[in-house]
C-alpha cells in the first residue's frame, strides 16, 4: 500500500495570553502550552489509523493541523508526497477537497439556516463543481448511499428537524460530497446516543469500502478503536507514547500508558471486573509538563532517569513502536 | 436483605408542553434495598434522571408527578413538606450531578461550601468539628486537605467530581443518587472513581443508584440492573444475568451495540430507528417499532413488567 499522508515532527505551540504590559515590562518570557510536541507517523492509503488519548492529549489538535485549520508551530505533513505546510493558501483550500473532517458534535456542525440539501451541497459550489442540476443530482444520489431517505423529503429540512443519527449522517454526507480520499474523523460518535453509535460506526466501515476511503479516527475509547482500526497511535500530553498495529497494541501493549488506558477500559461483563490498580493522579498541565518522559509522574515502573531524558520511540516488534525506557 | 430501604411504586411523571404532554416516566416501580448498588442505565430521554431528580422531590414546574409513590422506610417522600424535605435532602438521600463544575459554586472556596452544608443541617455543631468533619471526608475521598481552601476553578475535573460526592456524603446519608457521574471525566479517572465508589459504599455501608447510559461502568459497580426505555422498564435483573442473559431484546441490543475491547467483534448490533416520541408514544410496546423480534399484539397492547424465572421483564415473548 502507498502512503497517503506522512505527518513528521509535527509540533504546535498555543501561547498563553498574558497582560502586554507584563511582557513589556516585567519581561516575564510568555507561556506555550505545548499541544502537538514533536509526533511522526504516517498512513497507508485504504487504513485506518486510530489516534487515541485522554482529552488534552493533542489529538483534535493534531487533526486540525493535518487539515491546517491550524498553522503548526514546526514540522511537515506530506499528503502524496507533497508538503502541504509550505503551500499557498489557494492551494491548500482547493486540496481540502480531497481531504475532510468530521467533527464531534453534528448539530454545531451544521448551520441551522441551511436546508439539509444546501448543506450537503455547499462544499461543491466553493470548489466550483457542477452545475446547479448536476450538484442536486450528486446530493440526492449521495444521501441515498448514506441512508438519508427518503432523500428528496430530506432533501428540504431543516437541522432541528432532524434526529441524532441523521443529523450526523449529514455531516458525513457533506464532508463526502467532493470525493476525498482522506477523512479525519473527531470523535463522530462521541456526542452521539449509545444504540445511533453502532449505526454511525457500521455506516463508516461501509463508506470506507464503498468510496475507497483512509480514516484518521480521533477518539478517547479504546474499545471503539479496536472495533475499527487498523493501527493506532497513543497519545499523552502531545507526544505519541506507542504506535502499533490493532493485533498488537491491543494484544501487546508494552508503554506502561497504553497499559493503565486499556486496565481502565469498563467491560461490560460484571465477571470480569477490574482489580488493576489505576496510576494516581490526572494528566498534568501541558504548559509545563513534567520534564523527561511525560508520564513519569503517573508512571508504576518510574526510573530515576525517566525524569532527565525524554525516551525516543524504538521498535518493540515489527509496526510496533513505544517510547518507553524500559524498552531498551 | 430485610426491609427494602426505598420502595418506588407506579410512578408516573409528566412534562404538560405546548403540543401535548410528555410522559416522561410511566408506571415505573423499583424496590431498592439496604447496601446493594442499583444501576438504572437507558439512553437519552428515557427518564432515567427524571426518576433520579423525583426521588428528590426535585421535578421542576411544569413538570410533575402524575401518580404514584416513592416510599423512603415506609414513609411517602411525594407527602413531604417543602422543609422536610429541605433536611430529606443530604440527611437520607443525596444526589451527586453530572456536571461538577456546574454544581459547584465557583465563588466560595471548597471549606465554605462544605461547613455551609454541615450548618445549615445541624447548626449545633461548632466550626472547628464543622472542619475535622469536612477534613476527614476528604481525606477518606483521597483529597489532600490544603484543597479545603481551593476555589473550584482551581481543581481538576477529578478531584471536583469526589468533592461533588464528599458534599453528597458529609451528612452520611443512607442513598446516594449518582447521575452520570463519570460523563465528564477521562477513563483512567473514571476507573479511579469507580474504585472509590467500591471503598465508600463498603465503608459506610452505602446504598447507590447509579444513573448512566454507560453499559461498562453498571457492569463494574452494579449489583442490579434497571433498564429504561422510553419512560418505562423494560427488565430488571441481577448484573450478572442481565449481561450474560439479557431476556428483553432492548437489552440486547443496548449490550451487543457497543463495540467490547475484550472481544473480536465482526460486526456490531444495530437498532435501526430512533427513540419514541414521549408525547405521542407509539401504543403497545414503546420498543416494538425498533424491535427485531415484534409480533403483532406487541403494537396493540403495552406489555406488563412480569415475573420470570425469578426476573422481571415486559415483554410477550416470556
Amino acid at each position: 500500500m502507498p502512503e497517503l499522508l506522512k505527518v513528521k515532527n509535527l509540533t504546535k505551540n498555543f501561547p498563553v495570553e498574558k497582560n502586554i504590559l507584563d511582557v513589556l515590562l516585567a519581561g516575564r518570557k510568555r507561556n506555550f502550552v505545548h499541544a502537538v510536541d514533536n509526533i511522526s507517523f504516517s498512513i497507508m492509503e485504504g487504513e485506518v489509523l486510530g489516534l487515541a488519548g485522554e482529552s488534552g492529549s493533542g489529538k483534535s489538535t493534531t487533526g486540525r493541523l493535518i487539515l491546517r485549520l491550524l498553522e503548526p508551530t514546526a514540522g511537515s505533513i506530506y499528503y502524496r508526497g507533497k508538503n502541504m505546510v509550505s503551500i499557498h493558501r489557494k492551494e491548500m483550500e482547493a486540496l481540502r477537497s480531497k481531504i475532510q473532517i468530521v467533527f464531534q458534535d453534528p448539530n454545531s456542525s451544521l448551520s441551522p439556516r441551511m436546508s439539509v440539501g444546501d448543506a450537503i451541497g455547499h462544499p461543491l459550489i466553493i470548489h466550483n463543481m457542477g452545475t446547479r442540476e448536476e450538484r442536486k443530482e450528486k446530493v440526492l444520489d449521495l444521501m441515498g448511499k448514506i441512508g438519508l431517505t427518503p432523500a428528496s423529503f430530506l432533501y428540504k429540512k431543516y437541522p432541528h428537524q432532524l434526529s441524532g443519527g441523521q443529523s450526523q449522517r449529514v455531516v458525513l454526507a457533506r464532508a463526502l460530497i467532493t470525493s476525498p480520499d482522506f477523512i479525519v474523523a473527531d470523535e463522530p460518535i462521541a456526542m452521539a446516543d449509545v444504540s445511533v453509535r453502532a449505526l454511525i460506526l457500521e455506516l463508516m466501515k461501509k463508506l470506507k469500502a464503498e468510496f475507497n476511503l483512509t480514516y484518521l479516527f480521533i477518539t478517547h475509547d479504546l474499545a471503539t478503536a479496536k472495533y475499527l482500526c487498523d493501527r493506532v497511535a497513543i497519545m499523552y500530553l502531545g507526544r505519541i507514547v506507542e504506535i502499533g498495529t490493532r493485533d498488537e497494541l491491543f494484544g501487546n501493549p508494552h508503554h506502561p500508558y497504553t497499559k493503565a488506558l486499556l486496565a481502565a477500559v469498563p467491560v461490560p461483563e460484571p465477571k470480569r471486573r477490574r482489580t488493576e490498580e489505576m496510576p494516581k493522579g490526572e494528566i498534568p498541565s501541558a504548559i509545563e509538563p513534567p520534564s523527561g518522559c511525560h508520564f513519569h509522574p503517573r508512571c508504576p515502573y518510574a526510573m530515576p532517569r525517566c525524569s532527565e531524558a525524554k525516551p525516543e520511540m524504538r521498535s518493540v516488534s515489527p509496526d510496533h513502536y513505544s517510547a518507553c525506557f524500559l524498552n531498551e | 436483605m430485610n426491609k427494602p430501604i426505598l420502595e418506588i411504586k407506579n410512578l408516573c411523571i409528566d412534562y404538560p408542553i405546548s403540543i401535548g404532554t410528555v410522559h416522561a416516566v410511566e408506571d415505573v416501580s423499583i424496590i431498592l434495598n439496604k447496601g446493594e448498588v442499583l444501576g438504572l442505565v437507558g439512553e437519552s430521554g428515557c427518564g432515567k434522571s427524571t426518576l433520579g431528580l423525583s426521588l428528590l422531590k426535585l421535578i421542576r414546574p411544569p413538570g410533575k408527578v402524575s401518580g404514584g409513590e416513592i416510599l423512603y422506610r415506609g414513609k411517602d417522600v411525594l407527602k413531604m413538606s417543602g422543609s422536610e424535605m429541605l433536611k430529606f435532602r443530604g440527611q437520607n438521600i443525596a444526589m451527586v450531578f453530572q456536571n461538577p463544575l456546574t454544581s459547584l459554586n465557583p465563588l466560595f472556596k471548597v471549606k465554605d461550601q462544605f461547613l455551609e452544608t454541615i450548618h445549615y443541617h445541624k447548626p449545633e455543631i461548632k466550626q472547628e468539628e464543622a472542619v475535622r468533619m469536612s477534613e476527614n471526608i476528604l481525606e477518606s475521598l483521597g483529597i489532600d486537605k490544603e484543597r479545603m481552601h481551593d476555589y473550584p476553578h482551581q481543581l481538576s475535573g477529578g478531584m471536583r467530581q469526589r468533592i461533588m460526592i464528599g458534599l453528597g456524603l458529609i451528612m452520611q446519608p443512607d442513598i446516594l443518587v449518582a447521575d452520570e457521574p463519570t460523563t465528564s471525566l477521562d477513563v483512567i479517572v473514571e476507573a479511579g472513581f469507580i474504585d472509590l465508589l467500591n471503598r465508600l459504599r463498603e465503608r459506610f455501608n452505602l446504598t447507590i443508584i447509579l444513573i448512566t447510559h454507560n453499559l461498562g461502568l453498571v457492569a463494574e459497580i452494579a449489583d442490579r440492573v434497571v433498564v429504561m426505555y422510553g419512560g418505562r422498564i423494560m427488565e430488571v435483573g441481577s448484573a450478572d444475568n442481565i449481561f450474560s442473559r439479557p431476556l428483553h431484546p432492548y437489552t440486547f441490543g443496548l449490550i451487543n451495540c457497543i463495540p467490547n475491547i475484550e472481544l473480536e467483534q465482526k460486526e456490531l448490533i444495530t437498532m435501526p430507528g430512533n427513540p419514541p416520541d414521549l408525547v405521542n408514544p407509539p401504543p403497545g410496546c414503546r420498543f416494538a417499532p425498533r424491535c427485531p423480534k415484534v409480533m403483532d399484539i406487541c403494537k396493540e397492547e403495552v406489555p406488563e413488567v412480569k415475573e420470570y424465572n425469578g426476573r422481571k421483564v415486559a415483554c410477550r415473548l416470556y
